[in-house]
């Protein structure tokens, strides 16, 4: 496997840098910076730090064993990054990239979050070394996750509602990319998923390739193989491509992304960007989106606020053309059956992103051999989405 | 390279004065009020329209431009019509018009049938604020097949080797970014401005106009004594977005550009 992104920033087609000129130097000494910090001795050692210590990696690979019994068919293993702090992956990226703005000398953080847990993980990571933070948030999204909202004020950040487009992550990230432009000697962007320009999906990549780095032992040490399938939610696609690529040259372990299928495919309602989009470019990237015969965006919709965009990962997009993984989606109904499931039969009550990967497993599981081994990335925990659900439910709490 | 670009520059300088560049975002209110403000713009002493084409996703401008092109989309706008306009437009002025489009709205269309269309249609230039030279490749050969100028922009942020690749790749003018930041913030440090300018004027053989936070005659004022062009976009747009009722809006916004081209023309 060739070593991607080459030097522009490009997987195959995909990615590059589409951003306004004012942007570009600060690209390219983010570039700089982190290859110098990848090489770097004392930033590996102060990140195995905060990782191993503070957010309690590595997280484990649990045999969900009563889940398996109720599909009937191959052997389902949970990666927990729902048990990380902060409850998501996301924060294996933000402590990377906190620790890359200070050696940049910049003390200013800024973030878009659509479900909230990458606003948290900053504003965490921004509290825990001292940084001012700010977390740019659609207001519907601070509607749908009105408690992310209150956690990331009381970690001492900011959070502005923006209230342009559909109100979700992708007017979110317009108007972070907006302050980058207006604040960029000053602050640091960190962008949350593997989207947005060079260098941001190769080193969001890098961050979250400990994903799937710890669980390839793992499943070699319970299993003495390698698993048969990954299954992993795909929004950006930072936990999917986390875990899917410590795998990608193992020939034979076939992966799966599952996107949000919103109200179906048909009804237009959905953010499945490989069952209905085109390449084009979006928020600083070359990669499928979902978009008009004119090139204007479509609104998307998922139940899930972090799967709710309209782009994907450019890396995504070339693994997707090359047929290497698999996407797919699971729609609102379905994820939300794999909701009550999972806390069901697992007590776990998984993030509803991290939901529509469980579901696609309900579907998978079944038309496998017993000997077969799938394992899926429980990317968040679903307490942030409590109230949501409730509200759903026509509970009050 | 295009010629009427080049000749109202040429023009300008030999009458010592400098370009104003008035932006426009087209259809809003709707595409046939875009064609009237561009005949009446002209006559009221604007040299060069910058034509936005309203996207859905519009990184580089702030709030009086997004919610221009927000009106734009509403009013039915697309790429298509907005260039048969340009073509209805060329048999009433000869103004040079430089097209100021994301790029998705060209790679939805193709880049090569894209810059056949605007060429034929009487474009004289593509201003693109979300692809620096480094990701221009796919554009390259097809607007120079189609005579279309690139036209880059720079930034106080820049380096200087940057500066250098903008003032090779751009042509017909190098667009200035005034500040850091994005389209309609205040303008400041003209200082800054005055020196930036100076030293790109040094490697560019293609005209400067500044533009970002160009917002009142006295700022235009001061720019043109920096730079061969200016350019005014969220001034001119926020003039038609409170007079979108009026039917004297064409005239409000040609008195306002008037007083722009006014204040930069020395007594």
């Amino acid at each position: 496997m060739p070593h991607l992104p080459d030097t522009h920033g490009r997987f195959g087609p995909y990615g590059g840098r589409y951003v306004p000129e004012t942007l570009m130097p600060a690209l390219l000494e983010l570039e700089e910076e982190y290859a110098k910090a990848r090489k770097d001795r004392r930033f590996k050692t102060d990140l195995a730090y905060y990782l191993k210590e503070y957010v309690g990696r590595p997280t484990s690979l649990y045999r969900a064993d009563r889940l398996t019994r109720k599909l009937g068919g191959a052997k389902v293993y949970l990666k927990r990054e729902d048990l990380c702090h902060t409850g998501a992956h996301k924060i294996n990226n933000a402590i990377g990239q906190v620790l890359l703005a200070m050696r940049m000398k910049k003390r200013r953080i800024i973030a878009e979050t659509g479900a909230g847990q990458h606003g948290v993980a900053t504003a965490t990571a921004a509290a825990m070394f001292g940084l001012d933070c700010e977390v740019y948030m659609g207001t519907e999204d601070m509607q749908r996750q009105a408690l992310n909202v209150f956690r990331m004020r009381l970690l001492g950040a900011k959070v502005t509602g923006v209230d342009a487009g559909s109100r979700t992550l992708k007017d979110a990230i317009s108007e972070a990319m907006r302050d980058w432009t207006t604040n960029v000697r000053t602050t640091h962007y960190i962008l949350g998923s593997v989207l947005g320009a060079h260098p941001y999906p190769m080193m969001i990549r890098d961050f979250q390739a400990i994903i799937g780095k710890e669980a390839r032992k793992q499943i070699l040490a319970a299993e003495g193989k390698l698993p048969d399938y990954l299954v992993a939610c795909v929004g950006g696609g930072s936990n999917s491509i986390g875990l899917f690529h410590a795998f990608l040259g193992d020939r034979k372990v076939k992966m799966i992304g599952v996107e949000a299928g919103g109200s179906g495919i048909v009804s237009g309602k959905h953010a499945a960007r490989f069952s209905g989009g085109k390449p084009g470019v979006l928020q600083g990237t070359m990669t499928y989106l979902l978009q008009d015969d004119n090139g204007q965006i479509n609104l998307t919709h998922s139940v899930s606020a972090g799967l709710d965009y309209a782009a994907v990962g450019p890396e995504h997009s070339l693994y997707h053309d090359q047929g290497r993984i698999e996407y797919t989606y699971a729609t609102d109904t379905e994820a939300m059956a794999a909701f009550d499931l999972l806390a069901r039969q697992e007590g776990i009550v998984p993030a509803l992103e991290s939901a529509h990967a469980i579901a696609h497993v309900v579907k998978l599981a079944p038309k496998l051999k017993k000997s077969q081994v799938i394992i899926a990335n429980l990317s968040g925990r679903g307490d942030k989405d409590v109230q949501q659900v409730a509200r759903m439910r026509g509970v009050e709490l | 390279m295009s010629g009427r670009l080049e000749a109202t520059f040429q023009r300008l300088r030999d009458k010592k004065e400098k370009a104003l560049i008035a932006y426009l975002m087209a259809g809003d209110p709707g595409l046939v009020e875009t064609e009237q403000l561009v005949v009446a713009l002209e006559q009221a002493g604007a040299d060069i329209i910058e034509l936005g084409v309203p996207f859905s996703d519009p990184i580089a401008d702030g709030p009086v431009i997004q919610q221009a092109a927000e009106r734009g989309l509403k009013s039915g706008t697309t790429l298509r019509k907005i260039l048969a306009s340009v073509t209805s437009l060329r048999k009433r002025t000869n103004i040079p018009i430089v097209l100021m489009l994301y790029y998705n709205s060209i790679h939805a269309m193709g880049c090569e049938q894209f810059c056949k269309a605007a060429s034929t249609a009487g474009v004289d230039g593509l201003i693109v604020p979300d692809m620096p030279p480094d990701e221009a490749g796919p554009l390259k050969g097809p607007a120079d097949a189609a005579s279309l100028p690139l036209i880059f922009l720079l930034a106080p942020t820049s380096t200087p080797s940057r500066r250098k690749l903008v003032a090779e790749e751009s042509h017909g003018f190098v667009y200035y970014v005034s500040l850091t930041g994005i389209t309609g913030a205040k303008l400041s440090n003209v200082t800054d401005i005055q020196q930036n300018v100076k030293k790109l004027k040094k490697v560019s053989t293609s005209p400067v106009a500044v533009g970002f936070g160009v917002a009142t005659p006295e700022d235009a004022a001061q720019v043109s004594k920096m730079a061969d062009g200016v350019i005014v976009g969220s001034a001119i747009v926020k003039r038609i977005a409170s007079h979108q009722q009026d039917p004297a809006m064409v005239s409000h916004v040609a008195e306002f550009v008037r007083s722009l081209k006014s204040a930069m023309v020395p007594a």
